[in-house]
């Protein structure tokens, strides 16, 4: 009925202030909801994006999570090393094809220092099974030669051959520095969008050599090795914090994990990728939800907020819908016109709402990617986001018949005497 | 639309606002014939208000029989009678008449967008649809293109006034009701609407149908009727 819509939109426009709040609110609750569903997919697809193709991760005894967490993602901290030898030997175990040790401790200017073996390049995959490319230079050749992640390099400004400082342990803010021993950058890897972009990757023996005249964390006092001298004492590294393992074969995988966990030298614990990620996600599903139970109820605010405004105005309108009827508009067309503005309201906050995410994504994107590792997409709606605005408009709809059923009573109850 | 001269017919007509009461109105005979200018006195309560709803079709009498243009209102289905009103019946009443929100233009074609009938009146002639507005309202002295098109809230009560019985004019409905309209007018505008008014209804062949408490009116009709003398029902708490 084009006359009703007619009605009902001069109506609106002629009440622009309540129209425009209440627009605001819907818009508002819809951006929260979408927000916190994109970020919720972001996050899942980033934290499973950036492992794939290692079999198994190994680390001192800890849970899954945990030994995932930082070894993979270094979030957190190492409960305990592995020793260098109990490396070895489960490296050279018949099953086992490649491994990456890793170490982990140090930092430069807030991003964390990863000690590993070229293999690192070699056989680390994220995403489809996609392999680290070199944007620039090559791996780490020389002892004090470094590969930086993407956005290191990019942040800090780093070009290639250029020097640097790595800090002793992993704050942002560091007081004891490895300055004797500076690093060279060698190679900048291409970006990933996973934890590989900020890491700055340099060789085990390099990690060992800034550390040889250290005991405990701390350097001891009068003893100082020059860089140059380091070069020629021997850099087997004594522990490393965790290791990828590869195997050659994935049917071995349960068997080789078995052999880590009952380890009798040292307390290990081997862990599947992929069941790691799939615990994690567990973890942080109560959080999600919670999330998004809180996500709709504030949707529910906001339609209730519409439908407040709605109701208020209806005795306002009773003179308006005498008029109507006196003119020979049925009581459903005058039920219609407070439909119709509840629909409207819920279809242009909801539509304003994508607008207002889309603005939020475009304004808190480098400090979410920064911050917290979190590439948001500003890709279009996908299927499941259209599902829940569909969701949010319907629920408009379903309040709208709140007032509409009123004014259809009211109508019928008034007939043409205008009652103010 | 149908020849019958009498475009109110009312023979023993009884309506109670709930069925069981004593009826509200209570009328045994009332004829208005076709382009009569007919005053209507009654005082609040003497039934006013429950007449022009029965003769608007928004609600129908018990007993006896009300023919609006030869055509029995209790007869028609709810739609029908929504249907009938938009199609025959202009109405005007005491004030705040229009939609404020719309300019003066569009209240006065409102009708026509309810009504194929009156827009097809319109057309009919050949005029288009905005033109007509302006023609109507111009013949009652509303002419100011600025104000025609801005919402009709910032017109004076008078002019208000004017574009509502526009409104009932417009696309020739047979019938024209109205309910005190110049109530809130002084003497002078009073008088410059009524003559507008009737001017129009006669230039249009429309009945009109005049609500009003107001004796001194009673002059400028051609006939009277006292509704607290026809309406033979005991005085209600309904006006």
């Amino acid at each position: 009925m084009p006359i009703i819509l007619h009605l009902t939109w001069k109506s609106l426009m002629n009440r622009r202030a309540t129209v425009i709040l209440t627009l605001l609110s819907i818009a508002l609750s819809t951006a929260l909801l979408l927000g916190v569903e994109r970020v919720r997919t972001e996050a899942r697809g980033s934290f499973a994006n950036t492992i794939s193709g290692t079999d198994l991760v190994v680390g001192a005894r800890s849970g899954t999570v945990q030994l995932l967490l930082y070894s993979v993602f270094h979030i957190g901290n190492a409960t305990n090393n592995i020793s260098w030898e109990s490396y070895q030997k489960l490296a050279s175990h018949p099953k086992v094809a490649w491994t990456i040790p890793l170490s982990l401790g140090d930092s430069h200017r807030g991003y964390r220092v990863l000690g590993t073996s070229t293999e690192f390049f070699q056989h680390y995959q994220y995403a489809r099974r996609r392999n680290l490319e070199f944007a620039y230079g090559v791996p780490f050749n020389d002892l004090y030669d470094a590969v930086l992640g993407a956005e290191v390099a990019e942040k800090l400004g780093y070009q290639l051959g250029q020097d640097m400082v790595v800090s002793h342990g992993a704050g942002k803010v560091s007081f004891t520095k490895h300055t004797d021993k500076p690093f060279r950058v060698a190679g900048i890897l291409k970006r990933t969008g996973t934890p590989v972009d900020r890491t700055v990757h340099v060789s085990l023996a390099a990690i060992e050599a800034i550390h040889i005249d250290w005991r405990s964390g701390a350097p001891l006092p009068g003893m100082n090795v020059s860089a140059e001298k380091t070069r020629n004492m021997d850099l087997t590294p004594r522990t490393v914090t965790a290791f990828l393992v590869g195997l050659k074969s994935r049917i071995a995988v349960f068997q080789v994990q078995r052999v880590i966990n009952d380890y009798a030298q040292e307390p290990l614990s081997a862990v599947l990728p992929g069941v790691a990620l799939q615990e994690l996600w567990n973890m942080m599903g109560v959080a999600e939800n919670a999330l998004l139970v809180v996500s709709w109820a504030v949707v529910l605010v906001g339609l209730t907020g519409m439908l407040t405004a709605i109701l208020a105005s209806l005795n306002e309108r009773r003179r308006e819908m005498a008029i109507l009827r006196s003119i020979g508009a049925r009581p459903w067309q005058i039920s219609l016109l407070l439909a119709g503005e509840a629909s409207i309201l819920a279809t242009f906050g909801a539509l304003f709402g994508v607008c207002l995410l889309y603005g939020a994504i475009l304004a808190v994107r480098p400090i979410a990617e920064t911050s917290f590792g979190l590439s948001l997409g500003i890709g279009l709606l996908t299927s499941h986001e259209w599902m829940l605005l569909g969701l949010v408009i319907s629920a408009g709809l379903i309040v709208g018949i709140v007032p509409a059923w009123r004014a259809y009573r009211l109508s019928l109850a008034d007939g043409m005497t205008i009652r103010i | 639309m149908n020849s019958t001269e009498q475009v109110i017919d009312i023979t023993n007509m009884e309506f109670s606002w709930r069925s069981g009461d004593h009826p509200t109105l209570a009328i045994q005979a009332m004829n208005v014939s076709r382009g009569e200018r007919l005053f209507i006195k009654g005082a609040s309560g003497s039934g006013k208000s429950t007449l022009l709803s029965l003769l608007g079709g928004v609600v129908v009498q018990q007993q006896g029989s009300l023919h609006v243009l030869g055509q029995a209102l209790n007869k028609m289905g709810s739609v029908g009678r929504d249907r009938f009103r938009a199609d025959h019946v202009g109405f005007i009443f005491q004030m705040f008449n229009l939609l404020p929100y719309l300019s003066p233009i569009e209240n006065v074609l409102l009708p026509c967008r309810f009504s194929s009938l009156r827009r097809g009146n319109v057309l009919k002639h050949g005029k288009n649809m905005e033109a007509e507005a302006r023609r109507i309202l111009g013949h009652l002295d509303l002419t100011d293109n600025k104000q025609l098109n801005s919402p009709s809230i910032e017109l004076s009560v008078g002019q208000q006034q004017r574009v509502a019985a526009a409104r009932a004019l417009v696309g020739e409905p047979e019938l024209v009701i109205a309910d005190e309209p110049t109530s809130a007018l002084d003497w002078d505008r009073r008088q410059a609407f009524l003559e507008l008014l009737e001017h129009e209804c006669t230039n249009q062949g429309t009945t009109l149908v005049f609500v009003s408490h107001d004796a001194s009116l009673e002059s400028m009709f051609d006939r009277t009727i006292d509704l607290s003398k026809i309406n033979h029902a005991t005085p209600g708490q309904k006006g």
